[in-house]
Order: C-alpha cells, then sequence, then structure tokens
C-alpha cells in the first residue's frame, strides 16, 4: 500500500487520496493571447516521466486540501509533499 | 512449415523433438526499409501486414525484451467491437473481422473464441445509454442485442439476480461476436508469419535513440549497434513517451497500470465474457479454467509493472458481489501492465511532425482486441505515408485541431478514460 504524508494529516493510505494530475502544468495567464499551440499544450500534452513526477492531490477522505506530492512512477516511492506550489526545488 | 493434421502426425512419431523454429533469431542488417519498434503484437502485425499487403519484406522488428513480454501477454484477451463513435466503431470492427479469419490467415491457431461480451446493466440509465449505444452499433452493422434482465439471468446463471443483490441486475447489452482469443499466440502467430516472409525479428534489442538528418531519421541505435532506416514506426504502448522523446516529441498521452489476477483453475462455471461499467470489473473464464478478472487503473502515474493491493481488493470485492457463488475461490496470481492512457481514451495511428517517422500509441484499455486492426493500418500508413480510411481520425494532430474521439466523455484526464 502507497503511503502519502499529508501535510497536514500526516501518513495516510493512498486510497484516502484522489490523484489530480501532473503538477507543473499552468493554465496560461493570458487565455486571451496564447496560440492555439500553447493551448495544445496545456490542456493535453504530458511529460510522463519514468521517474521523479511532481503531482498534485487530493485528501478527499481527510482534510480535503490539495496537496502537492513528489513521487517516483517507477518505485512510487513518495519523496516529498507539500502545500500546492511549495515543493522543494528539484 | 506449414501447420496441419499431417504435420502433426509426422512430428508425433519423432516424438514432437523435430519441430523446425517458427522464427529465425537473425543479427540485425546494415540498414532496413522499414524498422519497428516494439516487438508486441502490435509491432509484429505491422511487419506482418508491410511484407503480405504491401511488400516490404526487408523489415526489422526491435524487441527490448522478448516477443510478446510488455502487454501483449499481460491483457485479459477480450476482443469486442461495442463502440459508439463512428470512428471506433469502424475500426474496432473491421478488427474483429480479421479476428474472426485470424487464425486461418496465420496458419496459427489464436484460440479466437466468441463466446460474448455483456455489459450488465443496473440502473434504468445504464439500460437507456446501452440501449443508444447498441442502436449506434447496429447503425454501423455491428451485432448488438439489448437484453432484459431474465434474459441476462437465463444467459449467466451464477450471476446474482436477486432482489438483494448489491448490484442489481436490470439488463445487459451483448455483443455476441465479441469473445477472447490466445494473447501470446497472436503475438508468435504475427512473429511466424513475419519471419516467413523475410522480416528480421530482433529481441534483446533495446532501442537507445534515434539518428536524425534534418527532419528525417536515418537510423536507430541500440544495443546492438546502429540499425539504418528508410522509414520507422514506433509500436511500444507503454513507454511510447520514452520513445517519442528520443526524436524531441511531447505526447497527449500518460502512462498508468492497469492489474488483473486469475483464480484457481475450476471446470467451466462461466461461457461468456461479463463486464460492469459501474462497478468498474469484467471477468471471464480462460481455457484452462482460471477466472481472469479486472478493473479499473490505479488512478495515478505508474511505469511499475506490477500488482497494487486496493485495485486488487476491489474487483475481488466486485467478482464476490456480483458472483457470490465465486466467494471460495482463491486467487492465483496478480500482475499489473502499463497502458498508454490517451487524453480523449481513444489511440493515435498516423504520421508524426518528422517526416519517416510514424507511431502508433495511447491503447488505453483497448490494445489488444486492436491488433489485427492497428496492424494493418499501420503497416498502410507506414508504406503509403498516409492513413488508411480506418485510422484517418486517429491523428496525432487531433488535439490540438479539437477533433478529439472521447467515447466516455471524460474530457481531457487520461486516467478517467
Amino acid at each position: 500500500m502507497m503511503l502519502i504524508k499529508c501535510p497536514h494529516c500526516g501518513a495516510r493510505a493512498v486510497t484516502e487520496f484522489t490523484y489530480g494530475g501532473a503538477a507543473e502544468i499552468a493554465r496560461p495567464a493570458d487565455p486571451v493571447g496564447v496560440s492555439d499551440a500553447q493551448w495544445t499544450d496545456y490542456v493535453y500534452m504530458r511529460d510522463n516521466p519514468r521517474g521523479v513526477h511532481d503531482e498534485v492531490w487530493q485528501h478527499s477522505a481527510g482534510c480535503r486540501r490539495w496537496i502537492a506530492v513528489r513521487r517516483n512512477t517507477l518505485t512510487h516511492d513518495v519523496i516529498a509533499t507539500a502545500d500546492p506550489g511549495k515543493l522543494p526545488h528539484r | 512449415m506449414k501447420y496441419s493434421i499431417f504435420s502433426l502426425v509426422r512430428n508425433a512419431l519423432s516424438h514432437h523433438e523435430r519441430w523446425p523454429l517458427a522464427w529465425r533469431s537473425p543479427d540485425p542488417k546494415r540498414e532496413y526499409d522499414a524498422v519497428i519498434i516494439g516487438g508486441g503484437g502490435h509491432g509484429l502485425a505491422t511487419a506482418y501486414y508491410l511484407a503480405r499487403e504491401h511488400g516490404i519484406g526487408n523489415v526489422a522488428v526491435l524487441e527490448k525484451g522478448y516477443l510478446g513480454g510488455g502487454n501483449t501477454g499481460r491483457n485479459t484477451t477480450i476482443v469486442r467491437s461495442n463502440y459508439y463513435l463512428n470512428a471506433n466503431a469502424h475500426f474496432y470492427e473491421f478488427s474483429l473481422k480479421l479476428w474472426e479469419r485470424l487464425s486461418v490467415d496465420l496458419n496459427f491457431n489464436v484460440m479466437f473464441s466468441q463466446r460474448g461480451v455483456l455489459n450488465l446493466a443496473h440502473s434504468y440509465a445504464d439500460l437507456e445509454s446501452y440501449s443508444r449505444r447498441g442502436n449506434a452499433m447496429r447503425l454501423n452493422g455491428i451485432d448488438a442485442e439489448l437484453l432484459d434482465r431474465d434474459e441476462v439471468e437465463r444467459m449467466v446463471p451464477l450471476l446474482d439476480c436477486s432482489a438483494e443483490a448489491r448490484y442489481p441486475i436490470m439488463g445487459g447489452l451483448l455483443q455476441p461476436r465479441g469473445g477472447t482469443a490466445r494473447h501470446d499466440a497472436v503475438a508468435w502467430g504475427y512473429a511466424r508469419g513475419a519471419d516467413a516472409r523475410g522480416v528480421d525479428i530482433i529481441q534483446q534489442c533495446e532501442v537507445t535513440g534515434l539518428r536524425r538528418n534534418g527532419n528525417r531519421i536515418v537510423g536507430v541505435e541500440t544495443s546492438r549497434g546502429y540499425i539504418g532506416a528508410k522509414k520507422v514506426g514506433l509500436a511500444v504502448a507503454g513507454h511510447s513517451g520514452q520513445v517519442a522523446a528520443m526524436a524531441g516529441l511531447r505526447l497527449p498521452i500518460e502512462t498508468h497500470v492497469l492489474q488483473a489476477l486469475v483464480s484457481e483453475p475450476v471446470k467451466p462455471v462461466l461461457d461468456t465474457v461479463v463486464t460492469s461499467g459501474a462497478v468498474h470489473f469484467y471477468v471471464s473464464q480462460s481455457d484452462k479454467g482460471e477466472l481472469v478478472l479486472g478493473g479499473d487503473l490505479d488512478m495515478y502515474n505508474s511505469y511499475g509493472q506490477r500488482s497494487n493491493l486496493p485495485p486488487v481488493e476491489h474487483a475481488v470485492q466486485s467478482l464476490v458481489a456480483l458472483f457470490p457463488s465465486f466467494g471460495r475461490l482463491r486467487m492465483l496470481r496478480t500482475w499489473g501492465g502499463v497502458m498508454d492512457m490517451s487524453m480523449d481514451g481513444s489511440p493515435i495511428i498516423g504520421k508524426t511532425p518528422i517526416d519517416n517517422l510514424y507511431i502508433n500509441c495511447g491503447w488505453c484499455y483497448g490494445g489488444f482486441k486492436a491488433t489485427p486492426a492497428a496492424g494493418w493500418c499501420f503497416a498502410h500508413t507506414i508504406a503509403q505515408d498516409r492513413p488508411h480510411a480506418l485510422n484517418e481520425a486517429f491523428t496525432l494532430d487531433r488535439y490540438a485541431q479539437g477533433h478529439t474521439l472521447d467515447e466516455r466523455g471524460a474530457g481531457p484526464f487520461a486516467w478517467m478514460h
């Protein structure tokens, strides 16, 4: 069972959490000004790394807060957790 | 050698010790007209149809491990074409038609068994959506039958159809021509057929780089040296992003692990494939007698080709809720495979921004049943440098153009499809 350490509640089973996808994708700040290609990148394109991946999760069966999780997609090691946007730089 | 009753008798007389190898294991040549990366069902089928339909036999299939050791050998062998959207329906129905004569075509028994695929309806809303999908299928020439509760109960007597059932049965949508096939045999049959037509199948050969000249690929760097290539096709679902990145491409795909498990073998008890969309569960019985079951993804990005407990527990709970009499079966083994989950739940077979690089990826849950048609269409795309009519809609650039094929209507969340 994968354990994720919620910054607010402590280590909990993965079944308490809901996955929210890659953390690095950011909605374009100027939606009108960006090109179609930039929109496509934002909506559909993903780095999909085999290894360290920054993600957002919601502790949906706990405190219900969104958190940031740095995790290894091959070994399932949870490397770090933090409030959204607060993971240390890699 | 053609497999037949006569070859069987002849080899029985020599105690089955003189069967020729089904395919060669040659060293790679310096250059090929086409190099297919990935020796699973899709890559091998592509090579087979390149040779058979397009006369391009100077082809290599490069496989990192052994043939069919990835998702071809990890899926749950279900074949069906019960799709709603036209592009998917036409493609998968063509695939089903290829399945229906595949053993004869390949002279290799893929054990295709048209035992039917039944989707259970647990609510009036389920029945409504199944009647809509069934009608769409029939309009596309695909067999579909809407069953009521009594018909489902007669067809699958072990299913809990009582009023007290945890998941009440209201009816179902049946595709009688759907079924199962022997997954390993599909890879082996295509490998043998391709090899007989001159294709070099090179195992234990990992691609480590793609050598580029301008907007063309000139060859592939591998663990067995450099191999020149006039055209290159990727068929490495699960790891498409890794190989595409060697060409500088970013894909609308996330990799997720999907698990399955089998019970101990028992006598024949379930003669059809039963699935439930609401419960996220499916089960069939293999020819060996094992119940083969599975359900959802683990729901987070993963390249770990292994099992994890929560989805296994969900699958077993679902099995026991739907079939109470299976509660005493023990589970024999579990495993996981990694899926290319595309952003609209539909596959990608087509050209890339690089002139002579072609891609076949994004199969989500549905790669196995697609194997013959994916090979057929990918071979056409590579040989003719343009898609076949059946994969015109499966382009890589459909996301940029807004022409996504979102069968489930789940939006751009890979794990939701």
